[in-house]
């Protein structure tokens, strides 16, 4: 239904919009604005790679990533955190088709393999403290634990996320609002593993072969 | 550019940037861990003598599992959101590429002019 | 009490921390406190705090909340131009066996605060205000994407202006200059509150504002209104586009050279130091990234409203739309390849010098495009002098000088003679004022009537605007001469006598820009003295071309009664062209964002937690972190964020409202 305006016979413009269901104010931006949210992290995490780049080799005296980059903690964790990802995806057809269940029980798992990556972190960070490798030593090393203990705490803040979702879908059930909420925790964590792949290749992989 | 109206219908979000094709995304899983494995292999095994080699390869890889996880997981195509998720997506690459790429550029040629001190200026970089 | 406890509850604050013994401080703080007590006795003596509460401060309305923005930036402005005034007067009479009346150490800090202000809280607030205010009712929206987010934006970019002027009486501001470098920011040179005030303000308001322009850009993706593609879209939306694309573009570098500024004072990292292999030239190459653009997220806005406002008092279509957007975009990109120019001198060679000398003389070619177009829309248009369009050409006479000089130092060669003079300060300031500040009064002059109901007093106004072109001309002509020959920025105390007169005239033309402040706050006191003169009835009273004037003057909460329909770029003017007429009957319930303080607690948490970090207080910044954490989990618990106005209320207002020139 439209009001109209008549300028000439036959004529007939369109001046109005008059769905019923116009009070959409927003909803169907978020995921949207959450993808520009995303690009402006990922510019946080670009900024950081630059920093990290420019003093990558400033050991000044210090201890170098051959030293004290431990690779098969490294790989143990990016595997947690891969899996995590690959999880979160078994989680996202089960909401999909609205089984309250079993996206609660995938999302459990996803923030467990989580809570294990920052655990595992925590572990590799105290352990580098101790012997004396820690943010204050070098360059290098401060760059090193604020790029990774940046990523770190981004997942922190996945998994509070996580434990909000599981809490809301209990409350609630699996309702549009919900469902939006869990699509953008899905981006947030996939985000996250893309920058852990920049993390293990160009900071672990590549400064123990330079 | 979209030029389609803004009114979508309350819900057809949800399920935009939902998981559309099951297969693509079981290929996304297959490749992102075979991307994960051949790095990690490459440099604990050391199976290529030459580490300028071996940096090339992981370096490479890196890119291309970041492209994988970003159509797979993240589902951007040219299709969702009228192509804006593309367009910042570019966009931002741009940046991101700026940022560090001009960052080194601008960092190397700096510290190979100006004074160098053993030791501390990080003029070990080469 | 003992000295430990006495330390665990107020860090390192204590009574040396008030400035009770320097008397400008202290004359200043005595003025402050009474104006603010003489604030809070009427709002309390007249019981506004509820009306305000309810009505401003956990408003969603983006109109309220633009008009919050615009407040705070105009009372910043104040603030910001005090300080110019004393840098003048300081200059003009520091000369010889003078030492002037403020000593180094207060005068750094005000060189400090006045760019830092006029920066972050100044411009900013005022363009942000102004996109917010405009923007949604340019489009054909109810609201911007996500109001709530509206609404915390405003209140942590005011946390930030409040932080900032905590440290005029509570501890020292920074005497680093407006962006901090390091290593002199580093904890062993600047040991004191003044970093550590400026950081955390900053970053406050810089949440705010990154989350500010993510809110702009999903609104101008998603809200257009049915018809608007993109190329129909406004001018100043396409460049409220770009701008905001930028400054998410750029902020993150700006936080994360401020969060590795921070970690460097607080956690002892070497990201910046002289010592264990730190890179203090990094710090400067990340704030440039965020800080030239910044210029353009400033004054692409200012360059769609000189567009919008040269159309309409020009009674034409803009010249040039599409060569117009396309420029908008050009800068968009190229605003990021020219960081380097901020520090040619500082010895990266000549092949990256070349390159960043190249691309910023090549970003004037795009700019003069536009140039070139708003005066292809005067040409033989049927201009009115009214004055939003003098502003307008008083920015074209002045902004291209500035313009010119910029090309100018973009020439490596040059800038070795000219970087760090007076000239430099010259240059900028010629852009921003020239470009940006006459660009927010035009702007403020001609949306005034649309956000209040009645027009600005014409005499005051005419006053504000020619304080302020002639002032600028008599301020900056004697810095730009004085710069050419040589004299450095941010200096104190001259020895000089023979460039004396050239800093009195300076300071005369500083006086003139008073006049003009003041004929501005005159012009809104006068006008609303006479509002009933000068009120519009129509909601177009300039005969506008765009959508924000097919709604009444001030808009209902709702803005459109009924979304609009588009089918031309002027979408108003092509309305009254084909004799649209208003609808008169069959309202529908409208849907609106429910009011919430969550972000005035979500700001003023971050405001103790700013403060408790400024002054090591680590109880109250543990505190206030896990409060915020708390309150902003807690907010998504909160699923009722809707309310709706009935249709009969709807009706009643469409009612209420006056006839339009044409329709009804």
């Amino acid at each position: 239904m439209t009001h109209r305006t008549t300028d000439a016979p036959g004529a007939a413009i369109t001046w109005h919009h008059l769905d019923a269901d116009d009070h959409d104010h927003g909803g169907g931006a978020t995921v949207l604005g959450f993808w520009i949210y995303l690009m402006s992290d990922a510019l946080i995490f670009a900024s950081l790679f630059a920093m990290f780049g420019v003093v990558s080799t400033s050991y000044a005296g210090g201890p170098v990533p051959r030293q004290i980059f431990d690779l098969p903690l490294v790989a143990l964790n990016t595997a947690l955190l891969l899996a995590s990802s690959i999880t979160f995806g078994q989680a996202m057809p089960h909401m999909e088709a609205g089984r309250i269940g079993p996206t609660r029980l995938w999302l459990a798992v996803t923030g467990v393999l989580g809570a294990a990556f920052v655990g595992v972190e925590l572990y590799e960070f105290s352990h580098l403290i101790a012997e004396g490798a820690g943010p204050q030593r070098s360059a290098f090393l401060s760059a090193f634990f604020t790029l990774v203990g940046t990523h770190g705490a981004h997942v922190t803040v996945g998994l509070i996320w996580v434990v909000t979702m599981l809490v809301q879908i209990g409350q609630h059930g699996l309702t549009g609002e919900i469902r939006r909420r869990v699509v953008c925790l899905s981006m947030f964590w996939h985000f996250l593993d893309i920058i852990w792949i920049g993390v293990f290749n160009f900071v672990y992989l590549y400064g123990v072969i330079r | 550019m979209s030029t389609r109206p803004v009114h979508l219908a309350p819900e057809d979000h949800g399920t935009a940037h939902g998981h559309g094709s099951r297969r693509g995304y079981r290929i996304g899983v297959a490749l992102a861990i075979l991307l994960t494995v051949i790095p990690f292999w490459l440099v604990m095994s050391g199976a290529l003598p030459d580490m300028a080699v071996t940096a090339a390869i992981i370096f490479a890889l890196a890119l291309v599992q970041i492209v994988v996880h970003v159509v797979s997981f993240l589902h951007l195509d040219t299709q969702s959101e009228g192509g804006w998720t593309l367009l910042a997506f570019l966009f931002t690459a741009v940046i991101v590429v700026l940022t560090i790429g001009g960052s080194v550029w601008v960092m190397y040629h700096l510290n190979t002019n100006m004074m160098l001190m053993p030791d501390s200026a990080p003029s070990t970089m080469r | 009490m003992t000295e430990t406890t006495l330390k665990t509850i107020f860090g390192r604050l204590g009574w040396e921390s008030f400035p009770i013994h320097e008397p400008i401080l202290f004359g200043t703080f005595v003025v402050v406190a009474l104006l603010g007590l003489a604030i809070v006795g009427a709002v309390t003596w007249f019981r506004l705090w509820g009306y305000l509460w309810r009505e401003w401060f956990t408003s969603v309305d983006h109109k309220k909340i633009g008009i919050m923005y615009i407040i705070l930036g105009i009372i910043m402005l104040l603030r910001g131009f005090a300080d110019a005034l004393m840098m003048r007067v300081q200059q003009a009479i520091a000369f010889g066996a003078n030492e002037g009346y403020l000593p180094a150490h207060h005068y750094d800090q005000i060189f400090t605060a006045h760019g830092t202000i006029m920066i972050f809280f100044v411009a900013i607030p005022l363009v942000v205000g102004l996109i917010n205010f405009v923007m949604p009712l340019q489009i054909g929206a109810r609201d911007v994407a996500f109001p709530f987010l509206n609404n915390l934006s405003f209140w942590l970019t005011a946390a930030g202006a409040v932080l900032t002027m905590t440290s005029l009486f509570i501890g020292e501001f920074a005497r680093t200059g407006w962006l901090s470098y390091a290593p002199l920011a580093e904890l062993s040179y600047s040991p004191d509150t003044g970093v550590d005030y400026y950081l955390w303000s900053l970053q406050i308001a810089g949440v705010g504002t990154t989350l500010s322009a993510i809110n702009m850009v999903a609104t101008i993706i998603k809200m257009r209104a049915p018809g608007m593609t993109m190329m129909k879209l406004p001018v100043f939306c396409w460049t409220a586009l770009c701008s905001n694309v930028l400054a998410i573009a750029i902020f993150p570098a700006l936080t994360v050279a401020f969060f590795l500024l921070m970690l460097d004072r607080y956690v002892g990292t070497n990201f910046f130091t002289n010592e264990l292999g730190g890179a203090p030239m990094m710090y400067w190459n990340m704030v440039w990234i965020w800080g030239h653009p910044e210029v353009y997220v400033l004054v692409l806005p200012a360059f769609g409203i000189y567009s919008e406002i040269t159309s309409t008092f020009t009674g034409k279509r803009l010249f040039g739309y599409t060569s117009m957007v396309y420029a908008t975009v050009v800068i968009t990109i190229l605003s990021y390849l020219v960081w380097l120019h901020h520090f040619f001198t500082m010895g990266a060679g000549p092949a990256v010098n070349s390159f960043f000398g190249i691309a910023t003389m090549v970003i004037s070619i795009p700019t003069g495009a536009k140039v070139f177009n708003w005066l292809f829309t005067m040409y033989r248009g049927d201009i009115r002098f009214e004055l939003p369009m003098m502003w307008v050409v008083a920015f074209m006479l002045t902004f291209v000088v500035g313009g010119m000089t910029g090309v100018l130092l973009a020439i490596p060669p040059a800038d070795f003679v000219l970087h760090n003079s007076l000239f430099l300060v010259a240059h900028f300031h010629n852009t921003i004022i020239g470009g940006v500040v006459f660009g927010l009064f035009a702007a403020m002059v001609y949306w005034f009537p649309k956000a209040f109901g009645f027009k600005l007093d014409p005499f005051w106004g005419k006053v504000a605007f020619w304080g302020w072109v002639v002032g600028y001309w008599v301020a900056w002509t004697p810095i730009y001469v004085v710069g050419l020959m040589g004299t450095a920025r941010r200096v104190h105390h001259f020895d000089d006598p023979s460039i004396q007169p050239y800093f009195v005239i300076a300071a005369i033309g500083a006086l003139i820009i008073l006049v003009g402040i003041l004929g501005f706050v005159m012009s809104i006191v006068m006008g609303f003295v006479k509002r009933e003169e000068l009120r519009d009835t129509t909601g177009d009273p300039w005969g506008g071309r765009t959508l924000e004037w097919s709604t009444s003057s001030p808009p209902p909460a709702y803005n459109f009664a009924f979304l609009p329909v588009v089918h031309d770029l002027d979408a108003w003017y092509d309305m009254k062209a084909r004799g649209y007429q208003r609808p008169v009957d069959e309202f529908r319930p409208i849907y609106m964002p429910r009011n919430t303080g969550t972000g005035v607690i979500l700001a003023g948490l971050s405001l103790a937690l700013g403060f408790g970090m400024v002054w090591y207080m680590w109880w109250l910044a543990a505190l206030t972190f896990v409060a915020l954490l708390a309150v902003a989990v807690g907010h998504t618990f909160n699923f009722k964020r809707d309310t709706f106005i009935p249709a009969a209320e709807v009706a009643a207002t469409e009612n209420a409202r006056q006839p339009l020139a044409v329709g009804a």
